[in-house]
């Protein structure tokens, strides 16, 4: 960091050189992201095809109100997060900051919805293992659509409380102006790192709530 | 020492979240009719539509380095190879008949 480009690393020649790096390395690990992910619908599409009329039962037993709801919280927490970023962009460190906090109120309200809908999969017996339960044939199928349910959407949810705990430290860092017009690379990065998560959940909600609903 | 990306305008943001919200609801109105097998390819069509858009504005890949595209559909290629051999392996296991495929 030199005297007279504040922010800016030795080994960079110019701001805009320092923000291209920065995208590029955190889309390179979303992408490895995104195959990780990957693994998990691959094997969501291997049993769906093979047992598609469990796939719909279990898919029945899923609240669409509440998956509906959380989409609708989520895609609006990305939206403050697009807007924080853009106020830490244009140099507006603390609205940058209150807009972070709102992502988190945000992403915390879709955490508890998902905490009410597990506790009531584990009311209903129909968390997978011995004392899994469901009335109706093809139950072990039926099993297989809620171990992955709760693979995907629990992988998911690590993300959130990983994402949570990144937004509060960004807004922190935020709030002090630690972010510039020149440099806000990293509350950028923490930006793309909530809208992948949006991203997935896109992907989520039809595939697992929206089945053979008419 | 120039600021290095463009500002987008608010109510690109705004607009971009009116449309997720509008494909949501679509995507939950169109799981309500039968459409046969079209169903799924429409859940799927809007959700592609859906982080389509997230990734162009929210993401900011539309108006930043070229390069970041290319990883991102370099990622979704290996995707699709993903997808791809295991529909292969598991579709055609039926057709030899080797007993405990």
């Amino acid at each position: 960091m030199s005297e007279d480009s504040p922010g800016l690393a030795h080994h960079f020649d110019s701001y805009e050189q320092q923000k291209d790096s920065a995208t590029l390395g955190m889309w390179t690990f979303l992408v490895t992201e995104i195959l990780f992910f990957g693994g998990l619908f691959a094997a969501y599409g291997l049993y769906r095809t093979s047992y598609p009329a469990a796939f719909r039962a279990g898919s029945h037993e899923l609240d669409i109100t509440l998956g509906c709801f959380n989409t609708v919280v989520l895609i609006a927490s990305s939206l403050t997060m697009a807007l924080a970023v853009r106020g830490g962009q244009t140099g507006r460190g603390k609205l940058a900051s209150v807009l972070l906090v709102l992502t988190m109120v945000l992403g915390t309200v879709f955490l508890v919805v998902k905490g009410f809908e597990y506790h009531d999969k584990f009311v209903h017996h129909h968390i997978p293992g011995p004392s899994f339960h469901f009335e109706g044939p093809e139950s072990n199928h039926v099993q297989m659509f809620f171990v992955l349910y709760f693979a995907m959407t629990g992988l998911h949810a690590l993300h959130m409380i990983i994402g949570i705990l990144l937004v509060g430290y960004v807004a922190k860092r935020a709030w002090s102006g630690a972010y510039t017009p020149q440099n806000y690379n990293f509350l950028e990065g923490t930006g793309l790192y909530w809208h992948f998560v949006d991203l997935v959940w896109i992907f989520l909600f039809p595939l697992l709530y929206l089945i053979g609903r008419h | 020492m120039s600021v290095s990306s463009h500002v987008q305008p608010l109510k690109t943001y705004f607009g971009i979240f009116g449309a997720l919200m509008i494909l949501t609801a679509l995507t939950v109105g169109a799981a309500f009719i039968n459409l046969g097998p079209a169903n799924n390819f429409v859940a799927l069509a809007i959700a592609v539509l859906k982080s389509t858009l997230v990734i162009l504005y929210f993401m900011h890949v539309k108006g930043n380095t070229k390069l970041v595209p290319v990883i991102i559909l370099s990622g979704v290629f290996f995707l699709f190879i993903l997808f791809l051999l295991l529909a292969a392996d598991y579709g055609t296991r039926g057709w030899l008949g080797v007993p405990g495929r």
